[in-house]
Formats: C-alpha cells, sequence, structure tokens
C-alpha cells in the first residue's frame, strides 16, 4: 500500500482510539496488568544490555584515548554522558522494539484473525480503544522508566568494567560522571524515551490491529511492527537530537 | 423481525452481494444457506454492522440500523448477540470472564450477581462447573458452547451463528443445533444462523433463505423446501446428501 495511505490509516487508528470511552475501571485494570507485562517483563533484558553496554562503552573509550594528557575521570564522563545521551534510550528501545513490539502486535494480530475483536465490535465497543490505548498508556509510563534504569545500570557496568581491567578507580569514574551531569541531559533522554516507547507500542498495535488472513499474516505483521518501529527510531532519534541539542 | 431491502455489497469492485431483500422471522430459526463463497457471511456481517453495505437498509424491528446515532446503535447492539465460527472466545480470559466481560463493561451488576448470571448461561449451554477454565482447555464443542453462553449473557433479542457446527463431529453438531432451537424458543429471541449442514437445515430450521452467487434465490418454509422446484436450491440439497 501507499506509504501517505498507511500513514492515513496509523493516524485515523489514533484517533479512532479516544472515541466513546467504556467503563474507565476495566480500562485502568488492563492498564496496570500490561505495565506489569511491559515493565516488569522487559527488567531483565534492559539490565543485562545496560550492563554490558557500560562495561563495553568505557572499555572502549579508554582503548581509544589512551594519552598521558587524558585525566581517568574523562572516561567515567563520557561513558556516563553517551550511555544516558544516546546508548541507554536508543540501545534499550531497540531491544525492546524486539520484544514488546512483536509481542503486542503477534497478541493483536491473532485476536483480530480469530475474530476476538469482531466479538468486541459485535458488543458495540470501541476495539482500537479497548486494545492499544492500555498497551500504549503502558508503554509510555513503563518504558521511561527502564530506561532511568538503564541508565544507572550502564553507570554501574562502566565501574565495574574500569575496576576490573585496572583502567580507572571507581572513585575516578564516579568523579567525572558527577562532573558531567546536567539535569537537561536526563530530560532529554526522557523525552526520547516517551517518544520511542508511543512509536513501539503505537506501530505494534496498529499492526497487529490491521492483520487479516491466518497465522502466516500474524507473523508477517509481527515482523513489520519491529522493522517499522525500528527505523522509526532511528529517525525519532536523529530528528530529537539535531532538535534539542 | 429483521428486515434487509436490496442490500449491495462489493470489494474491489466485485459484487459479492448484489441486492438482497428478505426478512428473518421473530422468535424463530432462520437459516441462511448456500455454497461457499455465495455470500453468507458477508450478508451476516452486514447485518450485524462489521461490514457496512454499498446499499440498501436493514432494519431491527423498524429501527433503521444503518441511519442511527452512537446511542441508539448501542442500544441494538446490546440486543445483538454472536456465536464465531471459531468462537472467538477472548483467549487469555478464562470462561468465567469471558461470559462476564459484556456484563462488566455494560451493567452496574455485583460480581455476586454476575456469578449468578454466568453459571445460568453456563446451565443453559449444559456446560457448568467450567468457570475456571481457559478456552484452550476446553474442545472445539465446547468452546462452542461458552461461545453461545457469551452470545446469549445481556438480555438479547437476536442471536447470529455463524457457521455454528464447522469443525465439529456429526454427534456434536446435532447438540450444538438443539441447545440453538432450544434458546430461541426458551428466550424467544429471532435466531439467524449460516450453514450449509442439511440436517441442521431439517432439524431446526424454520424460515429458510438460500443464497446463490450473492443472490436470495429462494425462501420459505422448511417444509417447502424438498418441494420447492427450484433447480439450484435441488441441486444443493442432493449434493449435500449424496456428495
Ligand atoms: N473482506 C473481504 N474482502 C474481499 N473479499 C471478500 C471479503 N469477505 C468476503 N469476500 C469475498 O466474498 C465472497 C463471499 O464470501 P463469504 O465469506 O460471504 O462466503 P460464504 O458464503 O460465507 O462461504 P463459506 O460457506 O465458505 O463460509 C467470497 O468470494 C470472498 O472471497
Ligand atoms: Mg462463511
Amino acid at each position: 500500500m501507499h506509504f501517505f495511505q498507511h500513514f492515513g490509516r496509523y493516524i485515523l487508528f489514533l484517533k479512532g482510539m479516544f472515541s466513546r470511552p467504556e467503563k474507565f475501571k476495566v480500562y485502568m485494570d488492563r492498564t496496570l496488568l500490561e505495565m506489569n507485562n511491559i515493565g516488569i517483563g522487559s527488567l531483565g533484558i534492559v539490565a543485562i544490555i545496560a550492563i554490558f553496554q557500560g562495561a563495553v562503552t568505557t572499555l572502549q573509550i579508554a582503548y581509544q584515548l589512551i594519552s598521558p594528557l587524558v585525566e581517568n575521570p574523562v572516561i567515567g564522563s563520557i561513558v556516563s554522558d553517551s550511555s544516558m545521551l544516546e546508548l541507554a534510550p536508543t540501545i534499550t528501545c531497540l531491544v525492546l522494539a524486539g520484544k514488546v513490539g512483536s509481542h503486542i502486535a503477534s497478541e493483536i494480530g491473532t485476536m483480530r484473525v480469530t475474530e476476538q475483536i469482531d466479538a468486541l465490535e459485535i458488543m458495540g465497543i470501541n476495539s482500537a480503544g479497548f486494545i492499544a490505548l492500555p498497551k500504549i498508556v503502558a508503554g509510555v509510563v513503563m518504558i521511561p522508566m527502564l530506561i532511568v534504569i538503564s541508565i544507572f545500570l550502564s553507570n554501574v557496568g562502566g565501574v565495574i568494567a574500569g575496576e576490573a581491567s585496572g583502567i580507572l578507580t571507581p572513585d575516578e569514574y564516579l568523579q567525572g560522571a558527577r562532573g558531567s551531569f546536567l539535569a537537561y541531559n536526563l530530560f532529554f533522554s526522557l523525552i526520547k524515551a516517551f517518544t520511542y516507547a508511543f512509536i513501539i507500542t503505537s506501530v505494534a498495535c496498529f499492526q497487529g490491529y490491521y492483520t487479516s488472513g491466518g497465522a502466516l499474516e500474524v507473523g508477517t505483521s509481527s515482523t513489520r511492527a519491529v522493522v517499522y518501529s525500528a527505523v522509526l527510531i532511528l529517525f525519532a532519534d536523529y530528528v530529537l537530537t539535531q532538535l534539542l541539542l | 423481525m429483521i428486515d434487509l431491502k436490496d442490500i449491495r455489497k462489493a470489494f474491489d469492485g466485485r459484487e459479492v452481494l448484489k441486492g438482497i431483500t428478505t426478512s428473518m422471522e421473530p422468535g424463530k430459526t432462520n437459516l441462511i444457506i448456500g455454497a461457499s463463497g455465495s455470500g453468507k457471511s458477508v450478508m451476516m456481517k452486514c447485518m450485524v454492522g462489521l461490514l457496512r453495505p454499498d446499499s440498501g437498509s436493514i432494519h431491527y424491528d423498524g429501527r433503521d440500523f444503518l441511519g442511527l446515532q452512537h446511542k441508539e446503535l448501542r442500544e441494538i447492539r446490546r440486543e445483538i448477540g454472536m456465536l464465531f465460527q471459531g468462537s472467538a472466545l477472548f483467549d487469555s480470559s478464562t470462561v468465567q470472564e469471558n461470559i462476564e466481560f459484556p456484563l462488566k463493561m455494560f451493567t452496574k451488576m455485583t460480581p455476586a450477581e454476575r456469578l449468578d448470571r454466568v453459571n445460568f448461561c453456563l446451565e443453559q449451554v449444559h456446560m457448568e462447573g467450567i468457570n475456571s477454565k481457559f478456552p484452550a482447555e476446553i474442545s472445539g464443542g465446547m468452546k462452542k458452547r461458552v461461545g453461545i453462553a457469551r452470545a446469549i449473557a445481556m438480555d438479547i433479542k437476536y442471536l447470529f451463528c455463524d457457521e455454528p457446527n464447522s469443525g465439529l463431529d456429526p454427534v456434536t453438531s446435532r447438540v450444538i443445533d438443539e441447545l440453538l432451537m432450544e434458546i430461541t424458543q426458551e428466550f424467544q429471541v429471532t435466531t439467524i444462523i449460516n450453514t450449509h449442514d442439511m440436517k441442521t437445515v431439517f432439524d431446526i430450521g424454520d424460515k429458510i433463505v438460500f443464497i446463490y452467487e450473492g443472490q436470495k434465490w429462494w425462501e420459505g418454509k422448511k417444509e417447502e423446501v424438498r418441494q420447492s422446484g427450484n433447480p439450484e436450491l435441488q441441486a444443493f440439497i442432493n449434493a449435500s446428501y449424496f456428495g
């Protein structure tokens, strides 16, 4: 289908979610459930990525900056800054696009091809809103929290790798990290996280909702959700960095 | 009574429903029969509002279904129950949650009242005591019955069933047929069933509508089916028995 047609449908899908809200409490319950799925369910993978990313970045920066003129704390400040500004939010969200996005798309796609969405519609329920809204809200709330955790843990990884390899002491690392900390950078990082979270969940919901056919098409939708949201995340990354830094 | 007038529906320029005019009798089992691809499912989807016809009108007891505003449309929706071909139970919810879902969304019932209602509906389909099972844990025939229980959870007036017997063995098919008839009679609902099972037609059919290539080719009472003198209908019946 033509790109603009797709995009138009996506916008209409988002708009359609907000009309005719049914029982608030049911929405609330579903949102909490999704927050648990998305947030708690992704904690493990997010932690692993963050620690290794921090560790690897530390080793790599140390390697690139080998020079008697560079003081050790500089390494800490570079690692903590690049983790916060780019690596933690972007890498984590690219992985979450795979984990959360494909899960959402295949769940909703299956509901579509097994007529569960039709069953909701028959009852007079706004199926797009009922299914997608709780997932999008949950993602937009939980993913930024995961990113904050990820930022913290990538510094932990950096400290560990610095100490283990004898490149710099924890004190030197923290001195560098503290020295370059800017609240604005954290804010920028969270703006990215919100944007990525919305991209991941809404694109996955959209792809799943407009699945037609059978099991094979559910797989296709899920793949599409991951590919489209990954590309959109990288694009948004560029645009946000250009605008806000 | 549901009145359809000159319903047309095309997909990508190919007309699937070519002007269907008929009516569904109140308190009766109305059977829509026809070969695969003749347009039965599309016709049913148009009737319940899952598809919008390109032209024509549908009246539910005089209420213009296609011209209604949100609020009135919602009211009619509450009066409609549907059993889907694959049952369409919510697979992340238990049987209990499936059946009470419409009650939760649309009534102010307390949890105890809901439980009563769920048990009552399960009793109607002879499936007591499976409240805590998940759809994946029950057989196809049981899923259909739970699907019926969910469809009748609200006080419905119209019950739609798309191929209620597909994928079921002959014995279970008869059980489902009987259930549908019992429910139609006990609750005086207008039941509309899509089927190509001729046994269903002769067992529980009141009114029969034969769809042939997107057109209403014949309609009448079950008793008249054999003497219809309509060659396509005759061929369809014969094929079902000797094919
Ligand atoms: N959403 C759709 N888009 C395009 N074509 C469709 C769509 N739905 C149905 N059709 C076409 O409409 C025709 C009638 O389909 P329908 O599902 O109503 O047949 P049916 O009588 O229910 O058959 P069966 O007994 O096999 O269920 C078919 O040729 C089908 O390909
Ligand atoms: Mg069909």
